[in-house]
């Protein structure tokens, strides 16, 4: 099946238009040899066949809605999602259309970004945001291009707290190498120390950015002000990565300092979807905007003096600059940003604190309740969020696939990015998890730690 | 009369709709003991609008009616390939089993995606005669880091440290050369010759020990297949440099030719162009890239294989595989999986035969709406097209008269303008791609009106100094947005 509307009449009326007698005349500037290959696919299905196909397909996978109870996060949450959300994205108006570069024509997208940015810098604290990354370890490298443009090249380091998600960091690390940076404190065989004052004697004249997280990799809150405060003193800039839904409850990453808020937006609103398509946020503060990457949108009249928006401070993007852009990114994660911006209207300032607490004190039950398991013990002693770490009595991988047997998606087993954290499990609970559930975690664990 | 009309046009922002005490969603009571909360960690003010759920619906609902889009009518935006977006792709990418996967499942309970993405890599594959293919870069510009990323780390790897310039064609799309400086390379620019191809003499005094490589688009942002393609790329291969092919027009090549075939190295795929997921208003997109069997070793890790073969009675397990030399991770989690069910289904929809069709037809298309304006408008580069083609939105007989006016005064017609400006390397170009998803009736009424705005230009170009005048919004006070760079609807506190 093909989605070419042309009846064949048309299609021959067309060709004698042009002045050619078939569709392959059209082709004659292609080198014969390799002209009109024999591609091996398979045959074409019609939309019936495929939804049988994808179904199929779909049915191959346990899904944490019906098939597993879901207590793994690790940089990417199980929430509830509005059913308005998803009705307002699949509304064609938003989803078929291209980048607003013709703002008459286009003052829906417009708007909803505007509306975005505004959610995202009361979110964070910040003065703007812009239009988006792709996620958040994106995001969050392209905080340390920012930062390097900041200092003209001339700061060349970057203190990166082993405390980040290991992906963000390894992203950070692939962006970068070829841009003459060094990277340190991004150890992970180092001890995770409880206090994060220690990257403090790491951070000197040299150092453009420090990137630390919060709540960080583990779950674990800090007021992060003495350790901006440090890194200002030396004149350098921090990012600090966020869970926008723990921003519903805890003190803003704005009010500690930071420079740069980014993170990973998917929480909002934005389904699991084994990986993407999710959402980078991205906020500062106005004196740097000059040098943040991505698209903006600004309030502006148009000719009848109607309130409108646009895309503006263009010239830092790469359509304009070309290799003097301040980042090459183009296509961004438009359809998500408009998911995040219906789900914070949705929820508002109640909705969300409330959603932040659930997931905390559900969290912080699990904790207790698991901690009281003979042969599990708390990872740190620290405050934290909705994630937190525990010692396990044997390897997590043989832990979760007893687990996975009673129908339990288990936590992120830390010893494969951390060796010193070896029989060590992230877990994570959300406002999904339901009493119950943990419960039967708990039960769990405890059959397992006597097997 | 119509500054009334205009002011009930205005849609308030989300804040201007708030009202205290207000919610769109309530959440169950805690089931379990409340825990103290981290005092001295709590927020002070969470300043985010107050509404109901009817109060937000509307409010979209509201701002999409000012949207224009692939599904009200033609958008033909040159190297965008805004062709329809099957209502199919948007079922399948939201079944249960792929939205409500989490993307560190172990991989024995997610099969079902591994399977797809495995099967994604292996038609890419055959599509574009590469070796390998990564599914995990955001979108084209984010697939051309990576492919920079590879270029410089197989030179680096066989001790060739010397090679720190891109060669880019000056039609190029902006983000090469930015993709490209991102890793800290010089870029080059090779001028285009009296034809639309590369100009040979140029790349050929460019080329030396110092070259990465190419990165070209072909057909290129003229919509020509460069007539000396294999040769331009022989030159490259000859100084040691690679060739990056950027696939922003691949849906000219479909069944036609493959990259792969033709000496390119590298490539990147845009799903969101050529495989029908939707643009969204500026994203996701996603940007697969392929590459030849020597720089198979060098893609981003990790990539999707099977870890364990099967057996008569066992299906093989799919998993994750790590390239020897890869350059890392480009992306967190496993791509934009949602695009990937999307691309599937269109390419299972299709096959061979229909893939090689939208590449006919769209090419079709282009040259029949070509063929519509010759004459009444200067078509530089007077060749059979591919997908898209260029002419130039300006006429001695309409002085002052601009590319910008007449996108502007499209919209009264009720089109999508072409993309303007670009390729730099024509005057005020305008850059049309019709896609094969438009039917000779919508073809006809859109060169109809721009041969009708062509002669409008010389009666009464004031039509278009002015236009739009139908749409729901005038042109707009950019110079007004840069400089009062009013970004949020709330005047946020000043933190210093």
């Amino acid at each position: 099946m093909t989605f070419i509307p042309h009846a064949p009449k048309e299609r021959d009326a067309m060709l004698k238009t042009i002045g050619v007698k078939s569709l392959e005349d059209l082709f004659k500037d292609i080198p014969e040899k390799h002209r009109f290959p024999n591609l091996h696919l398979p045959k074409a299905l019609t939309e019936m066949e495929a939804a049988a196909e994808l179904g199929e397909l779909a049915l191959g996978n346990e899904n944490i809605r019906t098939d597993l109870v879901c207590f793994l996060g690790a940089g990417a949450y199980n929430h509830y999602i509005p059913a308005a959300v998803d009705h307002i994205l699949r509304r064609s108006e938003f989803s078929t259309a291209y980048t607003p570069y013709q703002p008459e024509i286009s003052q829906g997208t417009l708007q909803a970004t505007f509306e975005y940015q505004s959610l995202i810098a009361a979110l964070t604290g910040m003065e703007v945001s812009n239009a988006s990354h792709y996620d958040g370890a994106t995001a969050v490298a392209e905080a340390v291009n920012m930062a390097f443009a900041q200092f003209r090249g001339k700061r060349t380091k970057v203190v990166l707290s082993p405390a980040v998600n290991p992906q963000y960091r390894a992203v950070v690390r692939t962006y970068t190498q070829d841009m003459g940076l060094s990277i340190e404190g991004d150890d992970p065989s180092a001890k995770l120390a409880p206090d994060p004052q220690t990257l403090i004697p790491l951070i000197n004249d040299n150092t453009a950015l420090v990137i630390l997280q919060y709540p960080d990799f583990f779950g674990r809150i800090y007021d992060f002000t003495a350790l901006v405060e440090a890194a200002h003193s030396q004149g350098a800039l921090v990012c600090i990565a966020a869970n926008p839904i723990a921003l519903g409850l805890l003190k803003t990453p704005g009010e500690m300092g930071a420079d740069i808020v980014a993170g990973e937006g998917q929480p909002l609103g934005i389904p699991l979807s084994y990986g993407g398509p999710y959402l980078g946020f991205f906020a500062t503060r106005k004196k740097y905007i000059h040098k943040m990457a991505g698209r903006l949108v600004g309030e502006t009249v148009d000719n009848r003096s109607q309130r409108a928006y646009v895309l503006t401070l263009t010239a830092r993007e790469q359509h304009i600059k070309r290799e003097r852009a301040t980042s090459n990114i183009c296509s961004n994660q438009g359809l998500m940003a408009l998911a995040a911006a219906i789900y914070l209207a949705l929820l508002g300032p109640q909705g969300l604190r409330q959603v932040a607490e659930l997931c905390y004190h559900k969290a912080h039950y699990a904790a207790e309740k698991i901690a009281e398991v003979p042969g599990y013990s708390p990872g740190f002693a620290t405050p934290f969020f909705h994630e937190f770490t525990i010692h396990c009595p044997k390897p997590v991988a043989e832990i979760n696939a007893h687990l996975l047997e009673h129908g339990f998606l288990g936590g992120y087993d830390l010893g494969q990015d951390y060796p010193g954290l070896k029989d060590q499990m992230l877990l994570a609970v959300t406002e999904m998890n339901t009493k119950e559930e943990i419960d039967a975690l708990v039960d769990v664990l405890a059959e397992v730690a006597h097997d | 009369m119509t500054e009334n009309l205009a002011v009930s046009i205005v849609e308030p922002t989300i804040y201007d709709l708030s009202s205290p005490g207000r919610t769109g969603v309530t959440f169950p009571a805690p089931d379990v003991p409340k825990a103290e909360l981290p005092q001295g960690l709590l927020r002070s003010d969470l300043p985010l609008p107050e509404l109901g759920e009817v109060d937000v619906v509307r409010h979209y609902t509201n701002l999409s009616t000012f949207n224009y889009n692939v599904d009200n009518g033609l958008y033909p935006l040159g190297s965008c390939t805004m062709k329809y977006n099957p209502k199919i792709n948007e079922d399948t990418a939201r079944l249960p089993g792929f939205a409500f996967a989490h993307p560190l499942q172990p991989v024995e309970t997610v099969q079902g995606n591994l399977v797809l993405m495995y099967q994604l890599q292996e038609w890419l594959k055959e599509i574009s005669g590469f070796a390998a293919v990564t599914l995990q870069p955001a979108a084209g510009a984010h697939g051309e880091l990576t492919g920079v990323l590879i270029m410089h780390a197989y030179h680096n790897s066989r001790g060739d440290i010397k090679r720190k310039k891109m060669l880019i064609p000056d039609s190029a799309h902006g983000t090469n050369p930015a993709s490209s400086s991102m890793s800290g390379l010089e870029v080059v620019q090779i001028p285009s010759d009296g034809r639309g191809n590369l100009d040979l003499a140029a790349l050929k005094a460019a080329c030396d020990e110092t070259v990465v490589g190419l990165m070209l688009t072909n057909p290129n942002t003229l919509g020509l297949f460069d007539e000396h393609l294999e040769e331009a790329i022989q030159i490259v291969h000859t100084c040691g440099g690679l060739v990056y092919g950027d696939g922003a027009n691949l849906n000219a090549l479909l069944g036609i030719i493959r990259p792969g075939d033709m000496g390119f190295d590298l490539m990147h795929f845009n799903l969101h162009k050529t495989f029908s997921t939707p643009h969204g208003g500026g994203g996701p997109g996603s940007g697969p890239v392929g590459v030849s069997e020597k720089l198979a070793d060098f893609l981003p890790s990790p990539i999707i294989g099977i870890v364990e073969e099967g057996q008569d009675d066992r299906l093989p397990l799919y998993g994750f595989l790590s390239p020897a030399k890869s350059i890392g991770r480009i992306k967190s989690f496993n791509g934009h999986f949602g695009m990937f069910v999307r691309a599937y289904t269109y390419i299972a929809m299709h096959g061979a035969e229909g893939l090689r069709e939208i590449a006919e037809y769209a090419v079709l298309n282009a040259n029949y709406i070509k063929a519509r304006l010759n004459g009444k408008y200067a078509i530089p580069y007077d060749r059979t097209c591919m997908h898209e083609f260029v002419v130039e939105g300006q006429w001695a007989a309409a002085p002052g008269v601009r590319a910008l006016d007449i996108a502007k005064r499209l919209m009264d017609y009720e089109f999508h303008p072409p993309t303007n400006y670009f390729p730099l390397i024509v005057h005020e170009a305008l850059m049309i791609e019709p896609t094969e998803t438009e039917n000779k009736a919508t073809l006809d009424a859109f060169a109809d009106a721009l041969i009708k705005i062509a002669e409008e230009a010389k009666t009464q170009p004031e039509l278009l100094k002015e236009a739009p005048h139908k749409t729901p919004f005038g042109r707009m006070d950019e110079v007004k947005a840069a400089r009062d760079l009013v970004l949020c609807c709330w005047l946020p506190e000043v933190n210093e």
